[in-house]
This record gives C-alpha cells, structure tokens and sequence, in this order.
C-alpha cells in the first residue's frame, strides 16, 4: 500500500501536514478569536488609561540650549552637567514679591512629595536681574526653599541671551514712587520648564499648577 | 373618537413627553465634545509677511475654555522660524499642548499682542441641571448663529 500521509524530502524530516491538521479546529479558532479579542481591548484600555502629562507639552521635544554661567557655589555653571536628572528651570529675581516665592515653594513640596526620587530632581533657577542677584544672594535666598536648589548668574549680556534661547521675556525696570531707586520690580516669565533626563525640552508647567501636578510630571518624566 | 381626534392626542402626548425630555437631557446629558482641542497654527510665511512690515494678529488676546468641553490649547508652528506664541516659544514645525485641568483666568506675558498679555479664561464644566441646560442652550444659539 502506497503511504499518501507523509514524504520525507531530502534533508529534512519534518512530516508534510494534512488538509485537517493545516486548518484549526472551530474550538482552536474560538480560542484563537478570543484570545486576540483580549489582547485588542487590553490594549485599548491602556491606552485609554495611559497616564498624560499635565502641563504644556512640546512636540517633538527639542534639545534644551546649554548654557554656561556663574553658578551658586561660585563656580561655573552649565546646564548640560544635569543630563540624566529631570531638570525644572525657572527664571526670576530674589527681590520678586510674589510669583518666584510661589514657584519656588510649590517646587519644593513636589521635591518632598518626591521623596528618594527626587534625588534626580533638579532645580534650577536662572536670574532676570543680574544687578542684585549675585551669586551669594541667589545662594540663600534658595537655600530658604530647598537647600538643593541650585541658582545661576551672569552678565546682562549672557543672560538676554539665555532668555532669548528660551522665549523668557523680562520688563524693563518699574519703580515705585514711595520706594528707593534699589527697589525696583521686574515683570519676568513665570512658567517652568521641564528637561528631561535626556537634555530634551519636554513641557512647560504654567505658574499656578499644583505641586501634585509637578510631582506627577516629574515622576512619569523620571520613569522614562 | 374619531381617528383625526386620536391622531391630534397622540401629537399632543408626543409634544408633552418631548418638553419634559428634551431639557432633562439637556441638563443632565453628560456634555460630549468631538475635540476638546482648540488649535492655533502659524502659517509658513508669517516671519516674512512681518519682516514686511504687514501687521496682523494670530492670536486673540483672550481665548475661552471651558472644562471638559474644549479645555486643552493646541498651538502649531507652521513657518521657518522660532515663534513667541503665547507664552512659549515654538520652534518650526513643533507644536505645543497645553491642557487646563483648573478652571481659573491664566494670564501669560505675550509679545504678540498690544497689551503685551494674552489672557485665558478657562471657565468650570457647566453643572447639572440648570447651569448646564443654560449652557446647552447658550452653545445651540451660537452654533445656530454661525451657520
């Protein structure tokens, strides 16, 4: 009897399938159909809940502009040495009344609330008005929010011209009437930026967020 | 009863259940929106246009969002340069996504503008029941007066 089933070709012994064991069977196929049914709607779901970063985001993000100035223990400062931490640099004065106290106190509890990873979390803090912050004064007056709080200083010249590579925008000096002349106030940006471990611009956090909101951020951004 | 007087009750009844439904609904549907994105765009070409002194707004200086509803600003760099948009800078084509989760005014510094300022006034999800049929009626009559 001539044997239909199987014909070992050469070089290989691997038995030629039949008509019925090429097709699964309507229990296999059932099987297969939900498998794949629960992979679609797994997938789905967590794309659906797949957590968004809060503030402004930046598409494709771009490569932070390094920058090199005084820093707050005195010596030079660039950006450039933070890559591999989640940077949050803010512009302002020590001398502001309001907006610098406010961010530098919401981004101090988000470091707390951070807890052990906010060891990667660094905070920078770029003055507008080089003419009263030196780099002793920027040094205490972050000290007050978060000792690990870093500062940077420079001439007016390099400064504008880190603004200008960061869209920072800064008044002209407004003086009040009753003050002395030393007490002038500056209408400056008051978002943050966040840089991710990779040196890349990834979001903008507008003034007034929560610092829940830069925790979250940070962490998703510390995860990545 | 004739059929022309069962006809009119039955259009009466319809008429009754249809004032009571329609604004239950719309004060109590939840709100759905195809898009909670308002998008701005730079077009290519706006650096030259400016270079050649034409003088143009991009962007009003107040934008309305409402919770829930269109509560997220899309703003896209279409052109060549790096553009101050609102309040951050933009690089060519980069876009920028910015969702408002609180309601509030948020004012940003903009050079675009006279005033230098763009103001966003992000108002809170429409409430159930009165609040939100007013607003369900209010967004109906603009969409009525745009058409």
């Amino acid at each position: 009897m001539k044997s239909t089933s199987t014909r070992a070709s050469s070089g290989t012994s691997r038995p030629r399938a039949s008509a019925s064991e090429a097709l699964p069977s309507p229990a296999g196929l059932s099987r297969a159909l939900l498998v794949s049914l629960l992979l679609v709607v797994g997938l789905a779901a967590q794309a659906a809940s797949a957590p968004e970063l809060r503030g402004g985001v930046f598409e494709p993000p771009r490569a932070a502009p390094d920058f090199s100035l005084k820093g707050t223990n005195g010596a030079e400062f660039k950006l450039s040495s933070y890559r591999g931490k989640v940077v949050a640099l803010a512009f302002g004065y020590t001398h502001c009344p309001s907006v610098c106290p406010t961010t530098l106190a919401f981004l101090a509890e988000a470091r707390r609330k951070l807890a052990a990873a906010g060891a990667d979390f660094q905070v920078v803090y770029v003055t507008v008005d080089p003419e009263r912050d030196t780099a002793q004064q920027l040094k205490g007056f972050l000290a007050s929010f978060d000792p690990t709080f870093v500062g940077a200083t420079g001439t007016p010249q390099q400064l504008a011209g880190v603004r200008k590579d960061y869209g920072i925008t800064v008044s002209d000096k407004i003086f009040v009437e009753t003050l002395p002349k030393s007490s002038y106030f500056l209408d400056h940006s008051s978002f943050i930026y966040l840089i991710d471990r990779g040196g890349r611009i990834r979001e903008m956090m507008p003034y007034g967020v929560s610092a829940d909101d830069m925790e979250h951020d940070v962490k998703m951004l510390l995860a990545k | 009863m004739t059929t022309h007087q069962l006809l009119r009750r039955g259009l009466w009844a319809l008429l009754a259940i249809a004032a009571v439904c329609v604004p239950a609904w719309a004060a109590f549907a939840p709100i759905h929106s195809d898009s909670r994105e308002l998008t701005y765009e730079i077009p290519k070409g706006t650096f030259a246009r400016r270079q050649a002194g034409e003088k143009f707004d991009l962007i009003p200086s107040e934008i309305r969002l409402t919770i829930g509803v269109q509560d997220v600003l899309v703003m896209k760099n279409h052109d060549v340069v790096p553009h101050l948009f609102g309040p951050v800078l933009i690089m060519p084509d980069q876009s920028f996504r910015l969702p408002f989760r609180k309601a509030s005014t948020y004012i940003f510094t903009c050079p675009l503008h006279t005033s230098g300022l763009l103001t966003i006034v992000v108002d809170p999800e429409p409430e159930l029941g009165w609040t939100r049929l007013r607003w369900r009626t209010a967004a109906a009559a603009q969409r009525a007066a745009a058409l």
